[in-house]
């Protein structure tokens, strides 16, 4: 279970990899895990992301006590959960539940990278499913922030067929006209975005997340060079026209609150 | 089996004896013996990646009485890896969309190995949409490796594009019938592969990734794809054994490639038989259904063991 009471993990210091620059907790946690110095946003846990966005209090978990199978009968794999279960306090790289924002409500779900690489599952497949038919269920418009490495290999042909199971729930969201909001963070690849990260009616990035389908090494094994600097990057899909608009995260809030004023009626 | 290996200790045995330096070969043939023996699974990766294997149009042109092609996306261009088309059977008009492979050097530099780009997958949904407006059944037959990982497909948007074929083709209202032909490999398959009915043939195999791939990131060892294709459960009999597939739709002994004839008229059987069950049932029925078996489909537990009433919520979504 989420535990929003300790959203940030104990850290005294932490340096900028882009410019250097040596920022506090407190420095952190006030510049939202953004460098002061550049701008680099740095990888936030789910709790934070939750703690960020939601109003105080507002969030409820559900389905927390969801547990990924061994399908492959893989050796070590649920030592390998458990162990991931224990360093994060999520059941798996989803974290979903109702929340409000600035008053209006919301079905938030958020996906944590320190988690398996943010990798998708059975578990993660089925929380984001339900968050989105609760959302169709109760009228509530469904926001979902990704950050994942794509599909999760150990749990072979499910993992892969969790794309067509989001991908199902995001058509009925727009059979019924519920909004359905994504927030691309760093890094969103594989079988993520190539299913429900590429289908929100807005597309929010934050700034200089990594957004693609193969990942930059695959391609650059494709094509037997290097890529060039900025490829994938927030700013490049939304140059390549699959983004809508890059917001910085201390404005995350406000242009998420926008949103949902102009999709809920009365 | 056992015979030929009685045999090879027999003749080490004498090898030694007489200080002959066959070892090498001997080790070859004992290698040999064993990827038999002990990746079975292997075999089939094999036989599924065969350059001779019948492909889509190869499998079209002997399932229909007749078939034109359609080209192009409309946006962009015409991707010779994905290819799709009208075709009928007994009179019925059926629209065909398939992943498409060379069989020789020329045609894989052509069809790019059979790995889609962004534009072949929205020719494959432009296709799927005319074939709704019609009240065609479709379709797909698959046989990729995986869609292209190259930067002009990332630039176009090919994660994009699979996951809009994903939505749509959930709620198509028109049957959907699937078949893994040879390699079904993971978005690049999935992308042609929502449907109401899934079959593999025998020695098809389809999985989220390609065994060289899981043995180099989870075995850490690209050398161990055979080991890795044991672990990865990708077969026809085991998609069969976790529900995810209807069918497994036998190959001529050797392969498919011995009788590509014989297995055709099979599929052609399964699409017939599948089509006149399912144009029968009300689209928003055949929706409901194809989406409870999409939902369905995962491995976990739950502690609290509270069953949501989905196929509920669906029915009441739907009506
Ligand atoms: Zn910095």
């Amino acid at each position: 279970m989420v535990d929003l009471k300790k959203p940030y993990a104990q850290v005294a210091e932490t340096e900028c990899p882009r410019c250097l620059t040596v920022m506090t907790q407190e420095a952190m946690i006030e510049h939202y895990q953004v460098c002061r110095g550049c701008g680099y946003h740095f990888r936030m846990p789910a709790a934070a992301r939750i703690h960020l966005i939601a109003d105080e209090g507002s969030f409820t978990e559900m389905d927390q006590d969801l547990v990924s199978k061994n399908p492959l009968s893989l050796e070590g794999y649920e030592d390998k959960i458990s162990e991931a279960q224990k360093k994060s306090d999520l059941s798996d790289a989803v974290v979903t539940g109702t929340a409000k924002i600035d008053g209006r409500e919301c079905v938030l779900g958020v996906m944590s990278f320190q988690f398996m690489g943010g990798s998708m599952g059975s578990v993660v497949g089925e929380k984001i499913t339900r968050a989105m038919l609760h959302g169709a269920d109760t009228n509530k418009p469904v926001i979902i922030f990704t950050a994942s490495g794509g599909a999760r290999m150990q749990e072979g042909i499910f993992s892969l067929m969790q794309m067509a199971k989001t991908a199902n729930a995001a058509a009925l969201l727009d059979d019924l006209g519920i909004p359905f909001f994504i927030v691309l963070t760093h890094p969103t690849t594989g079988g993520v975005t190539a299913s429900f990260a590429m289908l929100g009616d807005v597309a929010i990035a934050e700034p200089g997340a990594l957004i693609g389908f193969a990942g930059p090494r695959v391609i650059e094994g494709t094509i037997n060079k290097k890529l060039p600097a900025g490829f994938q990057s927030a700013e490049f899909q939304q140059e390549k026209g699959f983004v809508d608009k890059i917001v910085p995260r201390k404005e995350l809030k406000k242009t998420l609150s926008f949103l949902l004023r102009t999709h809920t009626g009365a | 089996m056992d015979e030929l290996k009685n045999k090879l200790e027999e003749l080490k045995d004498l090898a030694g004896k007489n200080n002959l330096d066959i070892n090498k070969s001997l080790s070859e043939i004992e290698a040999m013996l064993n990827v038999g023996k002990n990746s079975p699974t292997w075999e089939k990766v094999q036989l599924a990646r065969r350059l001779d294997r019948p492909g889509a149009l190869e499998f079209i042109n002997l399932i229909c009485d007749e078939f034109i092609e359609l080209h192009g996306d409309r946006y962009f261009k015409d991707d010779p890896a994905l290819i799709g088309g009208i075709g009928t059977i007994d009179g019925q008009a059926i629209t065909f969309i398939g992943n498409q492979k060379g069989s020789n050097l020329k045609e894989n530099l052509y069809r790019n190995y059979g790995m889609g780009g962004p534009e072949g997958y929205r020719k494959a949904l432009r296709l799927a949409k005319q074939a709704e407006k019609f009240h065609r059944p479709i379709v797909t037959l698959i046989d990729t490796s995986g869609a292209y990982p190259g930067p002009e497909a990332e630039a176009r948007g090919i994660g994009e594009a699979i996951a809009q074929n994903l939505k749509h083709f959930s709620l198509l209202k028109v049957p959907i019938i699937c078949f893994v032909i040879g390699e079904g490999g993971s978005g690049g398959a999935l992308g042609i592969g929502v449907g109401d009915k899934l079959y593999m043939l025998e020695n098809s195999i389809y999985s989220v990734i390609s065994p060289e791939g899981f043995a180099s990131i989870l075995l850490r060892d690209s050398n161990k794809a055979k080991e890795a294709a044991d672990i990865m459960k990708m077969t026809a009999k085991d998609l069969f054994e976790f529900g995810i597939i209807h069918g497994i739709i036998p190959e001529a002994p050797g392969g498919v490639q011995n009788d590509p004839a014989y297995t055709a008229n099979m599929i052609k059987e399964l699409i017939l038989s599948n089509i006149a069950v399912l144009k029968k049932k009300k689209p928003e029925s055949l929706i409901r259904y194809r989406s409870r078996k999409i939902r369905e489909i995962g491995q976990f537990t739950e502690n609290a063991g509270k069953e949501q009433d989905l196929f509920g919520l669906f029915s009441r979504l739907f009506s």
